[in-house]
């Protein structure tokens, strides 16, 4: 009897292990299949993949550079964006509002990051491009033309408008984790600074934020890693065009969207191993990314739980 | 004008920007929300829900395929992905010690941050390919991918809450592990768990870029899963991009239905949530 009390146990737990070993295999079985698939893309061009500019299936021949360098500015431009409004609302939601608001209010922000991609693209096509096209690019082209990154046509779809886009959508995701990191700054650090004279908006600024410094680089890493990989929302808007720019105002493309638009175009295996190897692109970077979020996100709860 | 008054200005300044901060996030998400439905609702009728779609230029016609083919991929989805993420969740929180359970942890979160996108290169290759064509089973593939980890940590956080005095007090009156597991520490964060899993549909019923090579699309109603299978979000975008006006008056539309759809579930799982 007790046997196969025993048994069911020992059934149960290595039920459990086995899924969990499926779920480990998963996430090796993508970065393997990636690998092997983009086997035939690495042997025809080698390292030069990274660094070409050519991608022209006609011809065949395939090159990641423009898309590399639109996913990288786009992300980072959308980070320009969303860190100071993202910081903002943070510093608003954990120490600026009246108790009553803070809950609604955060509440709302992270709808943000349930709006699913397609429909901030349709947003960004119909409504965005359209006033970007119409007043935001012709007023920056009138007063910052002098700067290499306003000049030319305004077209409404390009980079400066997939930046805008991505921006939104990744600012409930940094807000939300810095808003945590300033609600768990110990009350004593504020209270010693503003003891000290420094006004409520110094304290934040000088010790509040500076404390939980590892916390937001996480925030801010995460949100980035989000940027990189966003993929509809971004092919909607930024142009789909393999160029590389300094004019934010001319149509780019990214990783994502390349997959997204020519996977199913793509009539030969080199093509396609091309297009699997700009993935593996994608995946390695925000892997290493999402890695170093973690761990920074993860040492500061441990440095808080140690501290008691 | 001296340097405290400076400071005290600054201060205003920021503060005043960190407000604007805020209200500028509740305007976006609200003209994002208003236009939608603006534009949306003009092209919601019954046909919308029941008919098939028509091509362009005819009038009427629905997205019943479309509808139909997103709860069936995400049915699929969860057929896998729901109860194998609870038991790694409780892999994890009631037996993972060691090495190996921090592997699966740190995999798990890092499933978390893959784009989508690379998630349907993944069901492609491993089952489009051998199948020889786009399928719904390739494009639920691909959407379980997305929604394990999620369930699997939020099962994993919930467990951890629950006290061990719970377990001991089970485990004391002779109830076997398994059964203390699945009837009292499971059930004791059951809804925590329901809204983790709502969550995750939330998320992965959203999501198109996983769909676009694996579950494709479909101007047919199916139910086979190894035929390619329409769904809202792929529809959705195919409408958006082409440049027929009346698609566009779809593209709204099916937006309106899918918002719907996803913010109510992502909604009801948080009031849920916090109301327990």
């Amino acid at each position: 009897m007790k046997n196969v009390k025993l048994n069911k146990d020992t059934a149960f737990k290595w039920l459990t292990a086995f899924l969990a070993f499926i779920l480990l295999l998963l996430g090796i079985g993508i970065l393997l299949k990636l690998i092997i698939s983009s086997r035939l893309s690495f042997d025809a061009f080698g390292l030069k993949f990274l660094f070409s500019r050519e991608w022209d299936p006609v011809q065949r021949l395939f090159g990641a550079l423009p898309f590399v360098w639109g996913t990288f500015v786009s992300a980072t431009l959308a980070l320009i964006i969303a860190l100071p409004i993202s910081i903002g609302i943070a510093v608003f939601l954990s120490e600026l509002a009246p108790i009553w608001m803070r809950k609604p209010v955060s509440f709302i922000i992270e709808l943000l990051a349930a709006i699913p991609s397609v429909i901030y693209g349709l947003w960004g096509l119909f409504v965005l491009a359209p006033v970007m096209q119409q007043w935001v690019e012709p007023l920056l082209g009138k007063y910052l033309g002098f700067l290499p990154f306003f000049k030319g046509y305004p077209l409404g779809v390009g980079m400066l408008t997939g930046g805008v886009i991505i921006a939104i959508m990744i600012i409930p995701t940094i807000s939300s984790i810095s808003r945590e990191v300033l609600s768990a700054v110990p009350a004593h650090q504020k209270e010693a600074a503003l003891s000290i004279g420094m006004t409520r908006w110094e304290a934040i600024w000088k010790v509040m934020l500076p404390y939980g410094r590892s916390g937001i680089v996480g925030a801010i890493i995460l949100g980035y890693g989000r940027a990189l990989g966003e993929t509809m929302a971004v092919t909607m808007v930024i142009g789909n065009t393999p160029n590389i720019s300094l004019s934010l105002f001319d149509p780019a493309y990214t990783i994502a969207s390349v997959i997204a638009n020519e996977f199913t175009e793509a009539t030969y295996e080199l093509y396609i191993s091309s297009l699997i190897e700009i993935g593996l692109i994608l995946f390695v970077i925000t892997f290493i990314l999402n890695a170093v979020a973690r761990f920074l996100l993860w040492r500061m709860k441990r440095f808080e739980e140690v501290r008691g | 004008m001296n340097r405290y008054t400076r400071r005290k200005i600054t201060e205003k300044i920021m503060f005043f920007l960190s407000v604007m901060s805020a209200f500028i996030g509740i305007v976006v998400l609200f003209l994002i929300l208003g236009y939608v439905i603006y534009k949306g609702a003009g092209g919601l009728n019954i046909d919308f829900f029941t008919k098939l779609p028509t091509p362009v230029g005819v009038p009427g016609g629905g997205m019943v395929n479309a509808l139909i083919g997103s709860f069936y991929l995400i049915g699929l989805a969860s057929l896998f992905s729901i109860p194998a993420g609870i038991l790694i969740g409780v892999y994890l929180s009631e037996f993972g010690r060691g090495p190996f359970a921090s592997a699966v942890r740190f995999v798990s979160e890092t499933l978390t941050g893959v784009p989508a996108i690379v998630t349907g290169i993944f069901a492609y290759s491993v089952i489009v390919i051998p199948m020889g064509r786009f399928s719904a089973l390739a494009g639920a593939f691909a959407l379980s991918l997305l929604m394990l980890p999620i369930i699997t940590k939020s099962t994993e956080e919930l467990l951890k809450m629950v006290p061990e005095t719970l377990r001991e007090a089970s485990l004391a009156l002779g109830i076997p592990r398994w059964k203390t597991i699945i009837r009292v520490v499971l059930s004791t964060a059951k809804s925590g768990i329901i809204t983790g899993i709502m969550l995750a549909i939330a998320r992965v019923g959203g999501e198109a870029a996983p769909l676009l090579f694996t579950a494709f699309g479909n101007s047919y109603m199916t139910w086979r899963p190894d035929q390619p299978v329409a769904s809202l979000p792929v529809q959705l975008y195919v409408y958006a991009i082409s440049p027929y006006e009346d698609w566009h008056q779809k593209a709204w539309a099916s937006a309106l239905v899918l918002m719907g759809i996803v913010l109510i579930t992502n909604i009801v799982a948080r009031i849920y949530a916090r109301d327990k």
